[in-house]
Formats: C-alpha cells, sequence, structure tokens
C-alpha cells in the first residue's frame, strides 16, 4: 500500500471528516496551533538570542536551557499535537502541498541542528556559560535556528493558500514533481 | 456617529489597494506579522513567567525587564505596522468582524497595561516573588492571550 493510499484511507476515517468539516474545533486546534508558536518559537527565539550575544546577555546560558527550556518543551508537545490533528484533518491535501512538505524537511533539518548543539556544542557550556558572546558554535547553530524556525513558520502559514495545489493545474512540471502530484500526461 | 465612513477611507488607501491588487503581498505580510508574534511572545512570556515565579527564578525581575525590552518594543513596531497594513487591506470586512473589535480594545489596554504598569512594577521587584507580580504577570499574560487569539479568530469568521 503506497502512503497515498494510506492517506485516501486516513482522510475517510470518520474523525479525520468530522475534523474537516467541524465549525469550531477545527479553527480551535488551529488557533491553538498558532497561538503554541508563543511558547515554543518565542521561547526559542530568545534561547538563540542570547547565544548570538545580543540579548539577556547576564544571564549564564546553562539557567536558560535549565528554567526555561522546559516551557518550550511543553510548547514543542502542544504544537506537534495539535499539528498532527491539523494533517489528520486533511491529509491528502497537506500531504501533497509543496509548503508543507518544505516545512517537514526544513524541520528535520532543525532537529539535527538540535541534535548536533546538544551533543557537540553544548558539552563545553561550563567554560562559555557566562560569557557575553558565546563561541562560534554556538552563534552558528543560533542563527540556523533562527532562520529554520522563520522559515518553519512562513511556510507552514503558507500551506493555508492553494496556489501549487494538485487540483489547480496547468502547474510547472517542478511543482508537481515537488508536491507529488499525479497528472495525466500531456 | 458611525466610524464605517472612516473605516471605508481606510480601504480606500493606496497601501489597501496595493495590498489587495496582489495576490502575495497579504501572505507575506501576514507571514511577518507572525513572525513578529513569534518574538513578541517570547518577550512577554520571559517576564510573565518570572513574574508568576516560574522560569527565570534566581534572576532580578528588574534585569530581565530592562534586556528584554529592546526586542519587546522590536517586535510590537514590526506587529503594529504589519497589522496596520493587513488592516488597511480589508477595513471593512474588519468593522463588521466581532474578533476585529474585540481585538483593537483589548491591545491598547494590553499595551498600557505592559508599559505604564507591568514594567514599572517590574522595575522595582527583585529575586522574591510577591502576590502583586504575580498579579501582574497573570493579568499581562491572559491580556495578551485575549489579544492573539482575537487576532487570529479574526481570519475564520
Amino acid at each position: 500500500m503506497s502512503l497515498l493510499t494510506f492517506l485516501e484511507w486516513l482522510a475517510s476515517t470518520h474523525y479525520s471528516v468530522a475534523l474537516h468539516e467541524s465549525l469550531f474545533i477545527y479553527p480551535l486546534v488551529e488557533s491553538t496551533h498558532v497561538l503554541a508558536l508563543t511558547l515554543f518559537v518565542g521561547l526559542a527565539v530568545i534561547l538563540d538570542l542570547r547565544l548570538l550575544g545580543i540579548a539577556l546577555r547576564g544571564v549564564p546560558v546553562s539557567d536558560l536551557t535549565r528554567r526555561v527550556l522546559p516551557w518550550t518543551k511543553v510548547g514543542f508537545a502542544v504544537m506537534m499535537i495539535t499539528g498532527l490533528l491539523l494533517f489528520y484533518a486533511i491529509p491528502v491535501r497537506n500531504y501533497q502541498n509543496i509548503f508543507f512538505r518544505i516545512k517537514i524537511v526544513m524541520l528535520v533539518l532543525a532537529g539535527l541542528n538540535v541534535w548536533i548543539f546538544h551533543n557537540r556544542t553544548e558539552r563545553s557550556v561550563a567554560e562559555w556559560d557566562t560569557d557575553p558572546r558565546p563561541p562560534r558554535g554556538a552563534r552558528a547553530a543560533a542563527i540556523i535556528s533562527l532562520g529554520l524556525w522563520a522559515a518553519i513558520v512562513v511556510s507552514g502559514r503558507m500551506i493555508a493558500y492553494n496556489w501549487f495545489d494538485c487540483d489547480i493545474q496547468p502547474q510547472s512540471d517542478v511543482i508537481n514533481w515537488a508536491a507529488g502530484c499525479t497528472v495525466p500526461p500531456k | 456617529m458611525s466610524l464605517l465612513p472612516f473605516f471605508e477611507w481606510c480601504e480606500a488607501t493606496w497601501i489597501g489597494e496595493a495590498i489587495r491588487g496582489s495576490l502575495w503581498l497579504f501572505p507575506v505580510i501576514e507571514a511577518v506579522h507572525l513572525l513578529g508574534l513569534c518574538v513578541l511572545g517570547g518577550a512577554v512570556l520571559i517576564i510573565d513567567l518570572r513574574l508568576l515565579g516560574l522560569g527565570l527564578r534566581n534572576h532580578p525581575v528588574a534585569q530581565l525587564t530592562r534586556d528584554i525590552r529592546p526586542w519587546l518594543i522590536g517586535s510590537l513596531v514590526v506587529m503594529l505596522s504589519t497589522g496596520t497594513a493587513l488592516f488597511l487591506s480589508e477595513s471593512i470586512k474588519c468593522y463588521y468582524n466581532t474578533s476585529f473589535w474585540v481585538k483593537i480594545t483589548t491591545l491598547p489596554i494590553a499595551l498600557l497595561f505592559t508599559f505604564a504598569i507591568r514594567n514599572r512594577i517590574a522595575s522595582r521587584e527583585g529575586l522574591a516573588t510577591t502576590a502583586t507580580s504575580k498579579l501582574v504577570g497573570a493579568i499581562s499574560l491572559t491580556m495578551w492571550f485575549v489579544v492573539a487569539a482575537a487576532g487570529r479568530w479574526i481570519g475564520f469568521s
């Protein structure tokens, strides 16, 4: 069974249809997803700005990772749960949406960036914890993180626009390929 | 006196016209509005959590408030300018939109509270978490939540 067939089945399930067609639940889930950005991306931005040495320079980096990161994780959990629900409500359209695909790729890259920072750069945090301007590795991780999250937020917002949807043809071959559209040969 | 003529005038401004006439201008401005929300959210939350006795508890509220101030103001400038542009592009829709009115009345209150009351009290607070600081943090969080939620809801109605 292909992924597309599975998603078509998923779209036909009772709760997917219910969520998709609901008058209030879908907007509520969507709003929660957007407002949780403040908790998740907002606090992640503060940490990144600290790593760049341009905000909260008097606060040791480890204070932020110990006391603020737990809140960021709560925000991330809310983002994931509501995000999965939003996907579940409209699975096929999301899967074949070019902005959704860009978003997923960048989410993976952002996760990789966090993993590398945590397992390499952050290991030596004791040496630069109170430095107003952390070392190059930490600053690089912060810049990459800020760039990726900004792009993720923007592409996430753009999913709502149907400019490149499969049912809007003709599109360029590149778009159709990237969005995974199945179009009859010309 | 009805405010409708004013909203009609807003909608007819060249900025409004330009945004409506473009396929991508509205989405782009809205995306920047959303990015501003992230930074504003972080700047508000880090202080409000601290006022509630959560987060960076081992740092004085006054110091944190002073340090985060440029980011709070900077993100507000982005939010207000992109927000105004979005409003100009659909003023008449906003006029008939309840969420818009909720947002536009709570926003000045939240701004006033943040700068006239919260930041003033925060600049006097040290390491201890007092009943006052908790109350101020809770009020600030609630107000900004209403502003943001009402703002999102403008798009649904």
